[in-house]
C-alpha cells in the first residue's frame, strides 16, 4: 500500500493524453447531468458492442454502466453498492458490475465524477459477448419507464461472422435500432442523419490507427507502454463515449505522440511506483484487471520489474489490432462487424489462438490469466485456454482469482504469493536454459551472474 | 365380491405396470454411460447427436435418422475427477459433470454435440468442446432473440436450415436433412409435447396421482430414448397413473420455477413434495414442451419449426423478454394457469439465468400476492435438510394463513 | 586451531511451524531445526535456525563420534542433550508457574499449587531420566517439541494428582497453558554450548567424545547466506533477492529428496500445491487452490472437531471403512452439514471419513490435471503426506487416471521447503564463487541427515 501511495506522486500528471481523458470524461458526466435541461437524449448502452457514432450521429448521449461500476469500484464505493444490491434480493453467485450498477441506482444515482447521472431516454441493450447484459437491462428496466431495444449479436461459435449473422445484425440495426433513436430524438434518419454518421465512422477509424499503433509499440524492447494496466487507461475513451468523436482523435493523437516519444527515447511506461524503464518480464495478460485495488495489483507487477506487453481485455471494446477498422463506406455493415468481432464474442479457439499470436507477436516471457469470478464470458474455460497455451508455446502461464469491483474477492497475500512464485519459475527457468546454476535468484540474483 | 376381486386385479395391475415404467425410466436415467442409447445406436446402425439444456431443436436430429441425446449433467451419483480441472470454484456444477462425461470416454458415441444459447457457461462449453473432441461435429445454437419477429424468423430459419445441412453430413445423407424427413419428425414430436402436456394436466388435476419424481423420471428417459418410444412409455404410465391414484394428502399447491440448465437432485423434487407440496407446475426440462400448441406438418417445415419458436416459445430465462409486463406478470400467469398457492424458486448455484430473473420475477409475483421461497442447490447437493424445513414451514404458512 | 564451515540456510516460515535447514560447502544436509510459528515469525526463525545449528554441530562431530566411540555412544550424547535440554525448559516452566501463582492464585490454595507443581515437575523429571537411561529408546522417537513431551505429561500427572478441594486440575492446567507459551517463546536455553557439557558429563565424558565435541565447539559456523520461503517469507527481515517463493523451493526440495520426483504435490494447512519440476528440480508449472481452502487440511481439522476427535486419528479410523460413501461437498462449510446429516442417516463414520479423504484427494487431483497431470516420479508432502486414507486414495485415483507412478513420502517431507530455500542459498553462493575468483576450499565433516 505504501507503494501505491508513494505512487501517486508519480502519476503521470504532465501526459497531455491523461489530462485531456480527464478533462473529457468530466465534461461528458457534466453534460450529462446537465442533459436533462438541454433535453439531449441520453442512451444507456454496453461496452461491447457500443454504437456511439450512431448513437451520437442522433444526438443522444451514450452512458455506460459497466464504465461507472469499475469506476465505483476503482473510487472505493463498489464494496457499500454491491451489498445494497444483495440487501434487495440480488444473489452473492452474480456479476457484481450488475448489482454494483443496481447499488448506485438505489443509492441516488451519483456517477464516477460525483455528477448525477440522468435517466434513459433509452436502454440499447447490444447483446454482444455477453449473457448478463441482457438480465442487466431487463433489470434497469424496472426501474426506468423507458423504452429498450434489443440488438442480438451472434456469437461467432465457428471462429467467424458469418454472412448470414453480419445480415442479421444490420437487419436490426436497421429494424430496430434506428427506428428506436428516430423516436427517442425525434430525428429521422435522413441523409444528413447517415452523412454524419459516416463523418463520425471515418473519425472513429483514425482514432483506431493510432490505438493501434500505440498497443503494437509494445512490441519494441523496453516497452513503452504497459498493454494491460496502462492499457485501460488508453483504452478509456474509445470504448466508452468518445469514439467517432474529435476528443477522441485529438486524444489518441497526442498519445501516440507521448508513447512514440518513449519508445524513440527507449523509456518505459510510467507506473504508480514510477517510470519502468528497466524491464525484466514481458507478460501477457487474459482477463479483465481487479478495480477495487487496481494500484496494489499494478504494483505487484512493477514492483518486479514486469510489464504487460500485451492482453486481450483491452479488446473487449473492440478488436483493432488484426485489421478492423470502422468503414464510413458500409455504416451498417461496418458496425455489424466491430459488434460481431468483440473479443467476448469470440469462441475459445479463437482466443486461445490470439494469446499464442500475441506472445509470439510480442516476445513474451510468459502470460497470465487474471480469472475473476464475476465474468463467465471470460472466465469459463480459461483453465483449457492455460494448458492450451501452455501446450502451443511451451512456457507456462499463471492463473490468480479476483473480481471486477467486489473487494471481498481480492485476497492481496494470495495474489502476490501466485505471481512471485511464478515471476520467480520464469526467472529459474531462464537461468536453468542460460547454463546458469539453475533457479539462481530473483532478477537481480540472475543479473548479478555473468 | 367378483367385481371387486377384478378391481383389485386391475389396480394392481396397474401398479405393477406404473413400477415396472418408472423403473424403465429410472434405468435410463441413472445410467451414467448411456448404454440403452449406445445399444439403440447399434442395433439401428445409426448414430447419435448429443445436445445442452435448453432447447435445442431435436426434431432435425431426429429427422436425419440420428437419435437425440440430451446431456443434461451427472446428477448426484458422477464423481467429478476430471471435469474440476477445468473450472473454477465460483462456476455452476454442470458443465463440470458433462466435462467428466466427456474426458471419460462416456459421450464417445456421439458424432455431435449441440450447445444452444444459455448462459456464457455452456456458450464457452461449445468452443472446449471443439478444443478437446476435434473428432465430432459441435455447434453453437444461438437462439433467436430479436424481438422482431420478422427478423427473428428470417435469422433462426437460416441457423436450422445450417442444421438440417450439416446433421445430414454428419448422418452421412447425400443432401440435407430432406423436408418430408422433416415433416415427419415434427409430427412424432408434436405427439412427444401432447402426452407431456397430458402429463402435466392430469398432475395440475390430480397431483396425487403424478408424483413428481416420476413425472421427471419419465422426463428424463425422453432425453435419451427415441421419441416413438418415450410416447408408448409415457401413454402406458397415464393409463397405469390414472388407475392407481395415490390418496389425497393436505398439501399445498406449488409452481418450481428456475429448474432449468444444472438439474436438481431427485432428492431435492422428493423432499419438496414430502414437505408439504404438491408441484403442479414446474420448468424442469422446459425445452421439451418450450414451443407451444402444434407445429404445422404443411409447407416448409423448416420456417414452421423457426415460426413455433418466435411465435410461440414458452417463457424462459434464456430468451429475451422484450415486454416489461410480461416478465412482471409471468409467475401469476403460471400459478393462476396451474392453480398454484406459491412458487419455490430453485435455482442452480452460480446460475446466471436463473439467480438474475430471479429478483424481477419474485417482485412481480409478490406484488401479485403469491408467496415465494428461494433455494440454490447444485446437482450433486447431498443435504435436504435445509431444504425440507423450508419448505415445510412454507406450506404450513400457506395452509394457515393462505401465504405471505 | 579453530576451523570454519561455509554454510548455506534454508528458513521455511510456514502457518504453523517454522523450519531451517542447513547445507555444508558440498551441499549436503548437516543441520535442521524446527519449530512452532507462534505469533512471532521473527523469534520462530531464529529458534529454528538455533536448532538447526545445534543439529549441524552435532553433525559435524557425528563422523568423529561414530569413528572413534561408536554410534550408540552418538545417539547418547543426543538423548543427553535432549535430556539437558528439556530439564532446562522444565526449570524455566517450573519458575514461571511459581510466579504465577504468586500473582494470580488465592492465598489459600498457594501452597497446595506450589506443592503440586513440584510434584508434576519432578516427576516429568523423573520420567525423562528413565526415558534416558532405557537403552531402547532412541533420540529421535520422540516428538521435537517441548509441549509435546512435557506438556502431556504434565497433564497427565496434574489429573492424577489434581485435588478437587485443593489444587484442581482445572487449577493446574490452567497454569501451564498460561506459562508455556512463554517458555516456548524463550530461546534462552537453547545454546550448544549450555548443554552440550552437560550431556557429555552424563553418560560420563568419554575422552574418545570428548575431543570430538572439542572440536565441533569450536568450529565456526559460517552462514553465507540464507535464503527465506514460506508463507510468511515477506515478514523476514532478507532482501528480496534471499526470498523464494515455497513453491519453487517445494519443488526443489522433493528433487533433492528424490531427484527423479517430476510432480510434487504438498497438502498443508492453508493450502494444496500441485508442482511440476524438470530433471534439474526447476518448476516448470504449478497451481495453487483458489481462494477457498476446501480440500486443505484444515478441513480435516474442521471435520475432526466435528466428530470430537484428534487430527490425527480421521485416517486411521478412515482405514477402517468397508463400504466408501460418496461425499459431494469439499466446501468446508457444507461438509460439516453433509457429516451431520449422514451421521443422522445413520451411516458409520468410518464410511463417511473415507468418502471425506476420498474428497480432499479428488481437489487435489484436480490441480495436478490442472498443472500438467502425474507423472513419474510422484512425490507427496506435507502435513496430509502422514494420513494413511488420504494416501491411499491418492495411490487409487493416481492409477485409475495416469497408471502407475512410484509414490515417494519421505518422513522427513516437512523440512522440504527449507531444504530447496537452502539449495537456492546454496546455488547462489557458487554461482557467485564461479563468478569470483576461486577459494581456497576448506571443506567440513560430511554430515548425514539425522534426528
Amino acid at each position: 500500500m505504501s507503494q501505491a501511495s508513494k505512487g501517486e506522486k508519480h502519476e503521470a500528471a504532465k501526459d497531455r493524453s491523461m489530462v485531456l481523458q480527464k478533462q473529457m470524461i468530466a465534461e461528458h458526466y457534466e453534460r450529462l447531468e446537465r442533459a436533462p435541461e438541454t433535453g439531449e437524449p441520453v442512451v444507456y448502452t454496453f461496452v461491447p458492442g457500443n454504437l456511439t457514432e450512431l448513437i451520437r450521429a442522433f444526438g443522444a448521449l451514450p452512458v455506460l454502466p459497466e464504465i461507472n461500476a469499475l469506476q465505483s469500484g476503482m473510487r472505493g464505493r463498489s464494496r457499500d453498492f454491491i451489498s445494497e444490491a444483495e440487501r434487495l434480493g440480488h444473489s452473492e453467485d452474480v456479476c457484481t458490475y450488475v448489482k454494483c450498477d443496481i447499488g448506485m441506482l438505489k443509492s441516488g444515482n451519483i456517477g464516477p465524477t460525483g455528477t448525477r447521472l440522468p435517466k434513459p431516454d433509452l436502454l440499447l441493450l447490444s447483446y454482444t459477448g455477453c449473457y448478463t447484459f441482457m438480465k442487466w437491462f431487463e433489470l434497469l428496466r424496472e426501474e426506468y419507464d423507458c423504452p429498450t431495444v434489443f440488438l442480438q449479436v451472434p456469437y461467432q461459435g465457428d471462429g467467424k461472422l458469418s454472412a448470414e449473422h453480419r445480415d442479421y445484425i444490420a437487419q436490426q440495426l436497421r429494424g430496430q435500432v434506428i427506428p428506436a433513436l428516430e423516436k427517442v430524438t425525434g430525428k429521422k434518419y435522413d441523409d444528413t442523419i447517415e452523412a454524419e454518421l459516416k463523418r463520425r465512422l471515418a473519425l472513429a477509424a483514425k482514432a483506431e490507427d493510432d490505438l493501434v499503433a500505440v498497443l503494437q509499440s509494445a512490441k519494441k524492447k523496453p516497452s513503452p507502454i504497459d498493454a494491460y494496466f496502462g492499457g485501460v487507461y488508453y483504452i478509456g475513451p474509445i470504448f466508452s463515449a468518445f469514439r467517432g468523436t474529435e476528443e477522441g482523435v485529438a486524444y489518441y493523437e497526442a498519445l501516440r505522440q507521448e508513447v512514440e516519444a518513449r519508445a524513440a527515447a527507449g523509456k518505459g511506461p510510467i507506473t504508480p511506483d514510477g517510470p519502468l524503464d528497466k524491464q525484466d518480464y514481458r507478460l501477457v495478460v487474459e482477463g479483465p484487471p481487479n478495480w477495487t485495488h487496481f494500484r496494489q495489483f499494478w504494483s505487484m507487477f512493477s514492483d518486479w520489474n514486469a510489464v504487460v506487453v500485451a492482453s486481450t481485455y483491452t479488446k473487449v471494446g473492440g478488436v483493432y489490432d488484426f485489421g478492423f477498422r470502422h468503414d464510413p463506406d458500409d455504416p451498417l455493415g461496418t458496425m455489424a462487424d466491430y459488434c460481431g468481432g468483440c473479443y467476448t464474442n469470440l469462441n475459445m479457439p479463437s482466443r486461445i489462438d490470439m494469446l499464442v499470436d500475441y506472445i509470439e507477436q510480442y516476445s513474451a516471457d510468459g502470460f497470465l490469466i487474471n480469472s475473476v469470478k464475476s465474468c463467465n464470458s471470460f472466465s469459463a474455460g480459461q483453465l483449457l485456454m492455460l494448458r492450451e497455451v501452455e501446450k502451443r508455446t511451451g512456457i507456462p502461464g499463471a492463473f490468480i482469482e479476483s473480481d471486477l469491483v467486489d473487494p471481498r474477492y481480492f485476497s492481496a497475500a494470495n495474489i502476490k504469493n501466485r505471481l512471485e512464485s511464478y515471476l520467480q519459475m520464469v526467472d529459474a527457468r531462464r537461468a536453468e536454459r542460460a547454463g546458469g546454476g539453475g533457479g539462481g535468484g530473483g532478477s537481480q540474483g540472475a543479473e548479478a551472474r555473468p | 365380491m367378483t367385481e371387486q376381486t377384478g378391481q383389485t386385479e386391475q389396480a394392481q395391475q396397474a401398479q405393477q405396470a406404473r413400477e415396472r415404467i418408472v423403473g424403465w425410466a429410472r434405468e435410463r436415467y441413472e445410467d451414467l454411460s448411456f448404454g440403452h442409447a449406445r445399444r439403440w445406436c447399434e442395433e439401428f446402425q445409426a448414430k447419435a447427436i448429443g445436445h445442452l439444456p435448453v432447447y435445442a431443436p431435436r426434431e432435425i436430429i431426429d429427422a436425419a435418422g440420428m437419435l437425440p441425446v440430451g446431456i443434461l449433467g451427472g446428477g448426484d451419483q458422477l464423481e467429478i475427477i476430471r471435469g474440476d480441472a477445468f473450472y473454477q470454484s465460483y462456476i455452476c456444477h454442470l458443465p463440470r459433470s458433462v466435462i467428466e462425461l466427456g474426458q471419460s470416454g462416456r459421450l464417445d458415441f456421439l458424432s455431435g454435440v449441440l450447445f444452444p444459447s444459455t448462459c456464457d457457461v455452456i456458450r464457452n462449453l461449445s468452443g472446449m468442446w471443439q478444443v478437446l473432441h476435434p473428432e465430432v461435429y459441435v455447434r453453437y445454437v444461438d437462439l433467436p432473440q430479436s424481438d422482431d419477429r420478422a427478423i427473428a424468423q428470417r435469422f433462426w430459419e437460416g441457423e436450422l436450415r445450417v442444421l438440417m445441412r450439416d446433421l445430414g453430413r454428419v448422418a452421412g445423407l447425400a443432401g440435407p436433412v430432406s423436408d418430408d424427413a422433416l415433416r415427419a419428425s415434427i409430427a412424432r414430436y408434436n405427439d412427444v409435447r401432447r402426452v407431456i402436456n397430458e402429463l402435466y394436466n392430469l398432475r395440475r388435476e390430480m397431483p396425487w396421482t403424478v408424483p413428481t419424481e416420476e413425472l421427471y423420471l419419465l422426463l428424463r428417459a425422453g432425453e435419451v430414448v427415441p421419441p416413438e418410444l418415450f410416447i408408448e412409455k409415457t401413454r402406458a404410465y397415464l393409463e397405469a397413473a390414472r388407475a392407481t391414484p395415490d390418496r389425497v394428502r393436505d398439501r399445498v399447491r406449488v409452481v418450481v420455477t428456475g429448474a432449468f440448465c444444472e438439474q436438481p437432485p431427485l432428492g431435492l423434487l422428493k423432499t419438496i413434495e414430502r414437505a408439504g407440496c404438491y408441484i403442479v407446475d414446474d420448468d424442469l426440462l422446459v425445452g421439451n414442451r418450450l414451443l407451444v400448441g402444434e407445429v404445422e406438418t404443411e409447407g416448409d417445415p423448416v420456417a414452421a419449426l423457426a415460426r413455433a419458436f418466435v411465435e410461440r416459445a414458452r417463457e424462459t430465462s434464456v430468451i429475451y423478454e422484450g415486454d416489461v409486463d410480461g416478465k412482471r406478470t409471468l409467475l401469476k400467469r403460471r400459478a393462476e394457469a396451474a392453480g398454484a398457492d406459491g412458487v419455490v424458486f430453485a435455482a442452480p448455484s452460480f446460475c446466471d439465468p436463473a439467480l438474475l430473473d430471479r429478483p424481477m420475477l419474485k417482485a412481480g409475483a409478490e406484488a401479485h400476492g403469491i408467496p415465494c421461497i428461494a433455494f440454490k442447490y447444485a446437482e450433486n447437493s447431498a443435504q435436504f435438510q435445509q431444504f425440507r424445513e423450508q419448505a415445510g414451514t412454507f406450506a404450513d404458512a400457506i395452509k394457515l394463513w393462505g401465504g405471505q | 586451531m579453530s576451523e570454519s564451515v561455509r554454510c548455506s540456510v534454508g528458513i521455511d516460515l510456514g502457518s504453523t511451524t517454522t523450519k531451517a535447514v542447513i547445507l555444508d560447502s558440498e551441499g549436503h544436509i548437516i543441520g535442521r531445526g524446527i519449530t512452532n510459528s507462534r505469533s512471532n515469525y521473527d523469534l520462530a526463525a531464529a529458534v529454528a535456525r538455533e536448532e538447526a545449528r545445534i543439529s549441524a554441530r552435532f553433525g559435524l562431530l557425528r563422523k568423529e563420534v561414530e569413528r572413534s566411540a561408536g554410534r550408540d555412544v552418538l545417539d547418547q550424547l543426543l538423548k543427553a542433550f535432549r535430556l539437558s535440554q528439556t530439564l532446562a525448559q522444565l526449570a524455566r516452566l517450573h519458575a514461571l508457574i511459581d510466579d504465577e501463582i504468586d500473582r494470580a492464585v488465592a492465598s489459600a490454595l498457594r501452597r497446595p499449587a506450589h506443592d503440586a507443581v513440584t510434584l508434576i515437575v519432578s516427576r516429568i523429571e523423573d520420567e525423562e531420566q528413565a526415558w534416558f537411561d532405557a537403552p531402547d529408546e532412541r533420540a529421535g522417537d520422540r516428538s521435537d517439541f517441548f509441549r509435546d513431551a512435557a506438556g502431556s505429561a504434565y497433564m497427565r500427572f496434574a489429573e492424577e494428582i489434581g485435588d478437587p478441594i485443593g489444587a484442581s486440575f482445572d487449577l493446574l492446567a490452567g497454569l501451564y497453558d498460561k506459562c508455556i507459551i512463554r517458555v516456548e517463546n524463550e530461546p534462552l536455553e537453547l545454546g550448544f554450548r549450555d548443554h552440550i557439557g552437560s550431556a557429555l558429563e552424563r553418560i560420563g565424558s568419554p575422552a574418545a567424545v570428548r575431543d570430538g565435541i572439542e572440536r565441533a565447539v569450536s568450529v565456526t559456523i559460517d552462514e553465507v547466506c540464507t535464503v527465506g520461503t514460506g508463507y510468511g517469507r515477506a515478514r523476514l527481515p532478507f532482501p528480496k533477492e534471499q526470498i523464494r517463493s515455497e513453491i519453487l523451493c517445494h519443488g526443489l526440495g522433493a528433487h533433492a529428496m528424490f531427484p527423479a520426483t517430476r510432480t510434487v504435490l504438498d497438502i498443508g494447512g492453508q493450502d494444496t500445491k500441485a508442482i511440476q519440476v524438470d530433471a534439474q528440480g526447476i518448476v516448470t508449472s504449478f497451481q495453487m487452490n483458489d481462494r477457498c481452502a476446501a480440500g486443505c487440511g484444515r478441513y480435516l481439522g474442521y471435520i475432526a472437531d466435528e466428530m470430537n476427535i484428534g487430527v490425527h486419528e480421521l485416517g486411521p479410523l478412515a482405514e477402517k471403512s468397508s463400504r466408501r460413501i460418496k461425499i459431494n461437498s469439499t466446501c468446508t462449510v457444507f461438509a460439516g452439514a453433509e457429516l451431520r446429516e449422514r451421521l443422522s442417516l445413520g451411516e458409520r463414520r468410518e464410511d463417511i471419513l473415507a468418502g471425506l479423504h476420498r474428497a480432499i484427494i479428488l481437489r487435489a487431483m484436480s490441480l495436478l490435471a490442472r498443472s500438467g497431470g502425474v507423472e513419474e516420479q510422484f512425490t507427496f508432502t506435507g502435513g496430509v503426506a502422514r494420513n494413511p486414507a488420504a494416501v491411499r486414495a491418492l495411490r487409487q485415483l493416481v492409477r485409475e487416471n495416469y497408471g502407475e507412478r512410484t509414490l515417494n513420502i519421505s518422513p522427513d517431507s516437512i523440512y522440504t521447503g527449507a531444504l530447496g530455500a537452502a539449495l537456492f542459498a546454496h546455488r547462489d553462493v557458487t554461482a557467485r564463487a564461479a563468478a569470483a575468483p576461486a577459494e581456497p576450499g576448506q571443506q567440513a565433516g560430511e554430515a548425514e541427515v539425522q534426528r
